[in-house]
């Protein structure tokens, strides 16, 4: 066979692992891959503004269309632009195979222009990542990089390719197999563990499903609603969850932890067994470890052994991908006699209902409900912050609906990235990005790549003038000492409103849309909110910026504090 | 870490002799916080495979973590725990005794005898000892050298381990 470049065969592996859609920018040490790119059409290659970014588009790519993501980036500080991307996938568990450049292998280790040891660098926040050292394994590394990073518990996967490496000619076949003697991945269940635990589910006065991240990660929603309605358990999510059974079922709950709904932590409390399904259980979800579900046998399935066990001590450990477990599941299961038990949950919901107080001013679940009302398909992606646990408590999925966040990480920065790399994996579906004010301008940059792509997203900013959430904090932990958290006056702030005359707040979101070639609407008022809505679903080529002007006093309720208990919870204040 | 079980524990692992995976073994346990008492890594008779011998002191819970999150690890082929099975385990340790007097040099050759060391180097006022022995029994002949002895240069290998030879195959 004819002997071609490593760029080539990576354009060719590229081609073989189905790859229609990348996401790149240019270096020094990538210009021949970007070459080869340049001279065919398979694969579009989208030029962001950022690598910041530009991994979480193809993160929010792959977690929407469930592909793997795939990223090039040159050497250096193209390669350390993606830590935080890298880091967010890696918590959220999202296939991404990140392709960097590197300086030629004679001039590693010597501190050469544009040089990092970025394997190094991403070592703990990657699930492999490796230099090709020698152009012979270029295509066996490539092969594995997409196996290891959509196999198992997804994550991503970086490889570093020194130039030297790609220019040189060598094998011009893609390997068809993977064997890798180190990593096979867990398939299949172990039956007579879940059989265990399903007696134990028959068994249990007071049962409840826990279901995390793993359920969406696995599209096990359908088959998840199939377990709860047979079995007629109840279902709590984490917010990574949300939506493995449609927010309006009636078995649903909501979510638990830090700001989960009263309903969901009393039933936690409460609960005999806890029967949980692809989480991790995250310090925001079981606050003090010994006083969590602290009546309840537990039950964990999670493909990452790991997992269990790690901080929640469980009862019936069962490896599985969340999707195998609970078709088996289905199998097995009968109804159990839960009516006390769900009548007890329906008293608690109406005790006190997941709401914000009714006010005459524009509340952010004014903005949601509009929005669940009038979207009956929709992807939405959210930022970090306040607005985030607003959306995870208020935004309903259903069918033809999904909320993406970065759950794990809690990156700002990732809602308008995140809307374009969906929008890019969904082209039909509505895509509807929340960020607040804080996290819109951590990479606002990308409005260009919207409107550059003719994506019709539809972006909307809670402005409350703060970076919310830590504010929130600083009212309830830190006697109103609001320190660096008002972006109005900044630092100086000092809470003096009122006293002092703040500067204007900058920048203008609607002028600065309107510079990019994108629409901006500024909705001050309740009714208007329905109008903007609506005008920015007429728009099929040019992504609109909605200002939703808030109020900060909106704090998220209920609230546990770091690190506290159920009796610590905060209803309102 | 809780109390619960806190012992000294060994690990064996296969691994892939490629670059950085020691960097990934070590940067696991101090990212996670892991007590990493020592490490040795060599490669085998597979010369693409390197055997390394971790000993560790945790209790029951990390040490479940820390064979999990080993056995994560790609470049990590096999985990075998050493703490409850019988394995052969050695470690090399070297002391340099210096500005000895005559007794003092009678002394040595008796811990050496005792401890079944090899005195391998003799100089006018030094002397150098070779022990081959357990890392436990090594701590003790440490802190009896440094409470004996004015000048001593110590440099320990870490415990390298094998399986014994099990019943079925004797």
């Amino acid at each position: 066979m004819k002997k071609i470049s490593g760029n080539k065969l990576l354009v060719k592996a590229l081609r073989e692992e189905g790859v229609d859609t990348l996401f790149g920018y240019p270096g020094a040490c990538t210009i021949d891959i970007g070459d080869e790119l340049y001279k065919q059409d398979d694969i579009k290659v989208i030029l962001p503004r950022q690598e910041v970014a530009l991994v979480h588009e193809a993160d929010a790519y792959a977690r929407s269309t469930g592909k793997v993501g795939v990223c090039i980036v040159t050497s250096g500080p193209g390669a350390t632009n993606l830590v935080t991307g890298l880091a967010t996938a890696y918590y959220d568990s999202v296939p991404l195979v990140c392709f960097t450049g590197q300086v030629a292998r004679h001039l590693i280790g010597n501190d050469a222009f544009q040089e990092v040891d970025i394997v190094g660098i991403t070592r703990s926040i990657t699930k492999y990542g490796v230099t090709v050292r020698r152009r012979e394994d270029l295509g066996r590394i490539i092969k594995e990089a997409f196996y290891i990073a959509r196999t198992g518990r997804p994550g991503p996967v970086l490889i570093d390719l020194p130039k030297d490496v790609m220019g040189e000619l060598g094998e011009g076949e893609y390997p068809k197999d993977v064997n890798i003697r180190g990593y096979k991945p867990n398939t299949g269940v172990h039956i007579g563990q879940l059989k265990r635990a399903i007696k134990m589910l028959g068994k249990a006065k007071r049962p409840l499903f826990l279901a995390g991240g793993g359920v969406n990660i696995a599209r096990a929603n359908a088959a998840f609603t199939e377990l709860a309605e047979k079995t007629n358990v109840p279902v709590v999510t984490t917010v990574m969850g949300r939506g493995a059974i449609a927010t309006n079922h009636p078995l649903y709950i909501g979510n638990l932890g830090m700001h989960g709904a009263y309903a969901c932590n009393m039933a936690v409390g409460e609960c005999d067994l806890l029967f949980s399904i692809g989480t991790r259980f995250n310090d925001r979800i079981t606050g003090k470890l010994h006083s969590f579900a602290p009546k309840a046998q537990i039950v964990h399935i999670d493909i990452d052994t790991a997992a269990i066990s790690k901080n929640v001590k469980v009862d019936v450990p069962i490896v599985a991908d969340a999707g195998e477990a609970i078709g088996k599941m289905l199998e097995y299961v009968s109804e159990c006699g839960t009516q006390q038990w769900l009548d007890q949950v329906e008293g608690w919901k109406k005790e006190h209902p997941m709401a914000m107080k009714r006010k005459p001013i524009m509340t952010p679940q004014d903005i949601i409900e509009a929005m669940n009302r009038i979207f009956d398909r929709a992807i939405v992606v959210t930022d970090v912050g306040q607005h985030q646990m607003f959306a995870a408590q208020f935004v309903e999925i259903t069918e033809g609906k999904r909320l993406l966040m970065s759950g794990g990480l809690g990156t700002m920065g990732y809602g308008l990235p995140g809307a374009i790399g969906a929008k890019i994996g969904n082209p039909d579906t509505p895509v509807i990005s929340i960020s607040g004010d804080g996290g819109m301008q951590m990479n606002i940059q990308e409005i260009a790549t919207a409107v550059l792509e003719e994506l019709p997203i539809i972006s909307c900013i809670f402005n409350n003038n703060n970076l919310g959430m830590v504010r929130q904090w600083q009212k309830l932990f830190y006697g109103k000492r609001y320190a660096m958290t008002c972006l109005r006056s900044g630092a100086a702030c000092r809470g003096r409103c009122g006293e002092v005359e703040c500067p204007a707040y900058t920048p203008d979101f609607i002028k600065l849309a309107e510079s990019y070639g994108a629409v901006g609407i500024r909705v001050t008022k309740k009714e208007e909110i329905e109008p903007a809505f609506r005008e920015a679903m007429k728009s099929t080529k040019t992504p609109v910026i909605i200002e939703f002007e808030i109020d900060p006093e909106d704090l998220v309720y209920p609230m546990i504090q770091p690190g506290g208990t159920l009796e610590d919870m905060i209803l309102d204040c | 870490m809780s109390g619960n079980g806190m012992k000294k524990r060994w690990i064996s692992l296969y691994v892939e002799n490629q670059v950085g995976v020691l960097s990934k073994i070590s940067g696991l346990f101090s990212g996670k916080s892991y007590n990493m008492d020592s490490l040795t890594v060599g490669t085998t008779e597979d010369p693409t495979i390197s055997r390394m011998t971790i000993a560790t002191v945790s209790d029951d819970e990390t040490f479940e973590q820390i064979k999990k999150q080993l056995n994560r690890l790609v470049e990590v082929i096999k985990v075998i725990d050493f703490t409850d099975i019988f394995v052969r385990m050695k470690e090399i340790l070297y002391v340099k005794v210096r500005k000895c007097t005559p007794e003092d040099k009678v002394e040595l050759f008796q811990i050496a005898e005792t401890f079944r060391a090899k005195v391998i180097d003799y100089g006018k006022d030094s002397l150098l000892l070779e022990f081959v022995q357990t890392a436990t029994k090594n701590d003790a002949v440490i802190k009896l050298m440094k409470e004996e002895f004015r000048s001593i240069e110590v440099v320990r290998g870490g415990s390298v381990g094998i399986e014994s030879i099990s019943m079925m195959e004797r």
